[in-house]
Parts: structure tokens; C-alpha cells; sequence
């Protein structure tokens, strides 16, 4: 059976069962704002003592080397941690593919180690490990640049990209299959992973903004994965439990984000979203619509018993929600119960929403999900919706031919007035046109959403200028 | 080493932390869930134990410089990911005065 443990051996692997324990407390842990930071502490320490057990690993002859990428890590991770919250999207994909390149780097380096005495078992979980790392890197590398967006935002589709996409799949994996039967031939493992980079690439590529929480969970749950195929080649348990944690967490925020959006995994993968909208859009002719300025919609809001805010990406875009707080505050003041409505896929990742208000120092309690809050909103005199679009619109509860037809939205029009604050009459982010807009008891406010919100504060006297 | 009894050992891990991950995942709340990612990556930067080793024990130039850089990436989602994590969970503040008072 096990080989006998030498005695600092047997010292390491206790402090990796340590680790484990601490991990697992970590995330049960994040089951509640109360206890959450103590999970942080619990993964900290439990990194430290894995670190420092690794140390001891009796084949170390280099620590220069070791303590030199320690410090440059740091370096580079100190200011990965201080961005603006608005920016944690693309903070979070850049961190999943530099997860994913160590596990890349890791599986290739050994790859050339052990060649070509590589079991089976062996080989085809390193290609797991390189394949599902290497389109992690570039995959993640893309969501960020169009989160960020240096690269465009929209889709990019073109004829035959699934069979593309397919095709370039198959041959990674034959690659793979001929490398399990064969380890020896050393030049087709550089092709299996460029492969696998050029298929991360092609991946994201016909990916849209509206997806990136979903898209984002997804590359979670796979650079978990590679990283526990990576600890089955490293024979590391910690590893292994620390890779099924990661990818557990992916999979469980995929299909949440897949289910608010009612759309399967494949669709959003395969499906170009974009495209479909785009179509259904252009027959509309232009309706009338009902709209107010400041002045008016403060008058209301004072008025109103209950509100409900939804917020959407397009409130983090116009950096408003400051001024939604110094709005909350204000109403408050007057006896006025403001909630917010957070939709599962508000954002560009699961959560955004809900960090951004938080940030602005609205309690958490404020923060209400869709499947709680929905039934309120006949009992809500005003909802008012910044920036948001998509996950307010009916058509997906009664237009079947609508591309969202079944997503699950917040019902803001069964509020008694719905105030909707937006730039223009264009269309969302996904191109799709919103019945809301035209009911009898919607008013669009009109303008950028910081500005607007701000007026409306001073109007209601409780703004800083 | 790479006995077929330590990659069924392995398997077992697998599935049955693949278990305790769902269980314990599906119950942290949803306000919870950027930070919950931020989190689970830094945890995954765990990958930097197989980088370290590979450093150290410098069996050739390419593990030696791959290594290297593995550290580098996965040191910095270590930071990075705990940092930015903390910095979340301390912007979110209940309005029941009936909570603990935030540490700050």
C-alpha cells in the first residue's frame, strides 16, 4: 500500500490536513456577512501553513529563488487587491487566469520531468489539467480585456464558429488521447496547449456583457478543475480538495446564473446572444412614452410609502451609487422604507451589485434577492430602476417570441409607478426593446444616472451639494 | 508514488470534497457571492505548493523558470484574492444596531 513517510513527510501532510480543515471553515463560513471575515482569517492561515509545510519538503536545494517569486507575487497581488470595486469583473477574471497559468505552467513542467514514464491515468489527467488550464488563461485574459473594455464589448460572431470551435476541441483531445498512448512524443504536448489557448480565445470571443456572470462562474468552476486534475499529478490531497472546493463553488454560481437567466450552460456557451436581439429589435417603431424630470420625480418619491430601487450595470457604469445612498438617506429621513432589488445577473458578476452598494454603505439588510422581493411590488408605490434593463423587462414573462422569453425578471411593472432612469430610448446591452417603457404607469427619467440622481437629492434637500 | 491505490485514494478526495464544496457553497448567501468567488481563488492559489516544489528542487531550467513564474501568478492571487476579499466583507454593514459592532 502507502510507501513509509519519512518523518518531516509525515509532518507536511498534517499540516496540509490542517489547511483542508481551515479551507472548508472558510467557506462555511461565507454562509453569512456576520461570520464571513472569520473565513477569511481561516483561509489565511491555512495558506501560511501550507506555504510554510511546503518549505520543509526535503528535495528544496533553491529558497533564493523560491523567496525572489514570493516577493514579486506580492508586488503584483498588493495592487490586484486595492482596485475600485467597480473594476472587481475584470479584477476576478485576470485572477482566474493567472490561477490557471500556474496550473498550465505546473502541468507542462512536469509533463517534460517525467516523460515519457507517465502512466496512463497519469497522462490523461495532466492533459485535463494543461487543456482546462490553458483555455482558462486566454479565456479569462479575454473576458477581462472586454470587461475592462479594451476589447469590444458586443459579440462577435461569424458563419461555422461552433464547427471552428468544435473541431479545434477534437483535435486537443486526440492530441491528448495520442499523448496517453504514446508519452514519449514530446513535440505534440507545445500543440495541445496551444490549442487549448487558441480555443480560450475562440471561446469568449462570441461572448457578450449581459453573460460575463455566467461566463465568469464558468471559468471559476474550470480553473478549480485543472487545479484538482493538478494535485491527482502532483499526488497532493490538499490540492485536490482545494481544486473540488474552487470548481464546486464555479459550478453551484454557473447554474445560478444560468437559471436567473434561463438559459443551459451550452446556450451560453454556444449561443451568441447578441446576434438573435439585434434582429428582433429592428422592426420596433418608435412609441410614445411618459417622461419627468427632477423636480417631479422627487415629488413623487416624497410622496411614496415604499420604494424599491432596482439597480443594474448601468448604475455601475455612471459610478452612481454614491448618489443612491445620499438618495436612500434622504428618503429615510423622510419615513420613506427603500429596499433594493438584486437581481441574480445584475452586473458583470454573481454578486457585483450587492459589493457595489455595500461599498456605498447602504446596509445589507436593504439588499433583498428577487425570489423575496418580487411579491412586494404590487404593494410598492414607486420602483425605480437605474440602469438596469433587461431583468425588468415583461416581455420575458409574457412575449414568447422575445429572446429572454422565461428569465426570471423583477416584476417593477406591477409597482404602482414605475420611474425608470436611462440615457436614451436605445436599447440595453443586449439590443432588446422593453415593453416597460411604454406602460401607462412607467416615467423615464432621462440622463446619465448619477446626475440625475443627484438632482433628484437636491430637490429632496438632503444632497452635499 | 503513482500506485493505482493512491489514484483511487485520490478519486475519493475528489467526490467527496466535490460533496462538502456543494453543500457548504449552496448555503452562502447570494449578497455573498463576489466576494465568495475572490475567496475561492485565492484558496485555488493553493496551486502554489506544486509551483514552490518545482522551484526548489530545480531539476531542470524549464521547471526551474515555469515554476517561477507559476509562483509569481499564484502568489499574487494569494494577496490579491485575500486582500480584496477583507476589503469587501468589511464594506458590509447591517443596519440593526442589534449586530456586533464592525471591527475595524
Amino acid at each position: 500500500m502507502t510507501p513509509e513517510l519519512a518523518g518531516s513527510q509525515i509532518v507536511i501532510e498534517l499540516v496540509y490536513l490542517i489547511a483542508s480543515v481551515l479551507f472548508i471553515l472558510s467557506l462555511k463560513w461565507m454562509s453569512s456577512p456576520t461570520t464571513a471575515r472569520h473565513g477569511i482569517w481561516a483561509g489565511e492561515i491555512g495558506m501560511l501553513l501550507a506555504i510554510c509545510g511546503t518549505l520543509l519538503h526535503h528535495g528544496i536545494v533553491d529558497y533564493r529563488l523560491i523567496a525572489i517569486a514570493l516577493v514579486l507575487g506580492t508586488i503584483i497581488g498588493v495592487p490586484l487587491g486595492r482596485v475600485a470595486m467597480t473594476a472587481v469583473p475584470q479584477r476576478t477574471a485576470l485572477s482566474h487566469a493567472f490561477g490557471a497559468l500556474c496550473v498550465t505552467l505546473v502541468g507542462s513542467a512536469e509533463f517534460y520531468l517525467r516523460a515519457p514514464n507517465i502512466s496512463r491515468f497519469m497522462m490523461s489527467v495532466l492533459s485535463l489539467e494543461v487543456i482546462l488550464g490553458g483555455l482558462t488563461v486566454t479565456g479569462s485574459l479575454m473576458a477581462a480585456g472586454k470587461l475592462q473594455e479594451i476589447l469590444p464589448q458586443r459579440p462577435l460572431t461569424y458563419k461555422g464558429q461552433n464547427l471552428v470551435n468544435f473541431v479545434l476541441l477534437a483535435v486537443a483531445v486526440a492530441i491528448a488521447v495520442t499523448l496517453v498512448l504514446h508519452p514519449g512524443d514530446h513535440s505534440l504536448f507545445p500543440f495541445m496547449v496551444l490549442i487549448a489557448l487558441a480555443f480560450g480565445v475562440l471561446l469568449i470571443i462570441p461572448i457578450g456583457g449581459a453573460d460575463m456572470p455566467t461566463v465568469i462562474s464558468l471559468l471559476n468552476g474550470y480553473a478549480g478543475l485543472s487545479a484538482a486534475a493538478m494535485g491527482f499529478v502532483l499526488d497532493s490531497k490538499l490540492l485536490i480538495i482545494a481544486g473540488a472546493l474552487d470548481g464546486s463553488s464555479g459550478l453551484i454560481l454557473s447554474i445560478i446564473m444560468s437559471k436567473a437567466m434561463n438559459r443551459s450552460f451550452t446556450n451560453v456557451l454556444f449561443g451568441a446572444f447578441g446576434q438573435v436581439q439585434a434582429a428582433s429589435a429592428a422592426g420596433e417603431e418608435a412609441r410614445p412614452v411618459r417622461s419627468a424630470t427632477p423636480e417631479e420625480a422627487a415629488a413623487i418619491l416624497s410622496a411614496a410609502n415604499r420604494v424599491i430601487v432596482v439597480p443594474g450595470y448601468g448604475m455601475a457604469v455612471a459610478q452612481a451609487q454614491h448618489k443612491v445612498r445620499e438618495l436612500f438617506d434622504a428618503l429615510s429621513k423622510r419615513g420613506v422604507d427603500v429596499r433594493f432589488a438584486i437581481h441574480p445577473v445584475a452586473g458583470r458578476m454573481p454578486g457585483h451589485m450587492n459589493v457595489l452598494l455595500a461599498e456605498a454603505d447602504i446596509p445589507y439588510d436593504r439588499l433583498i434577492e428577487m425570489d423575496e422581493i418580487n411579491g412586494d411590488f404590487p404593494q410598492t408605490d414607486v420602483a425605480l430602476v437605474i440602469g438596469a434593463n433587461d431583468v425588468t423587462n415583461p416581455a420575458a414573462r409574457s412575449d414568447a417570441s422575445s429572446p429572454i422569453y422565461g428569465m426570471p425578471i423583477l416584476d417593477v411593472d406591477k409597482a404602482h409607478t414605475v420611474m425608470v432612469i436611462k440615457r436614451s430610448m436605445n436599447p440595453g446591452f443586449a439590443g432588446i426593446d422593453n415593453p416597460l417603457y411604454y406602460l401607462d404607469n412607467t416615467l423615464m427619467l432621462f440622463g446619465d444616472a448619477k446626475a440625475f440622481v443627484g438632482s433628484i437629492v437636491r430637490e429632496l434637500g438632503g444632497g452635499h451639494g | 508514488m503513482n500506485s493505482s491505490s493512491n489514484l483511487i485514494d485520490a478519486l475519493f478526495i475528489f467526490v467527496l470534497a466535490g460533496f462538502i464544496g456543494f453543500e457548504v457553497i449552496r448555503r452562502v448567501s447570494p449578497l455573498l457571492h463576489t466576494p465568495l468567488m475572490s475567496l475561492t481563488n485565492a484558496l485555488d492559489a493553493i496551486a502554489v505548493v506544486g509551483a514552490i516544489v518545482l522551484v526548489g528542487e530545480h531539476k531542470s531550467t524549464l521547471s526551474a523558470v515555469f515554476g517561477f513564474i507559476a509562483v509569481v501568478a499564484a502568489t499574487s492571487n494569494i494577496v490579491g484574492g485575500f486582500f480584496i476579499t477583507d476589503r469587501m466583507l468589511k464594506m458590509f454593514k447591517s443596519s440593526r444596531p442589534a449586530a456586533k459592532p464592525v471591527v475595524k
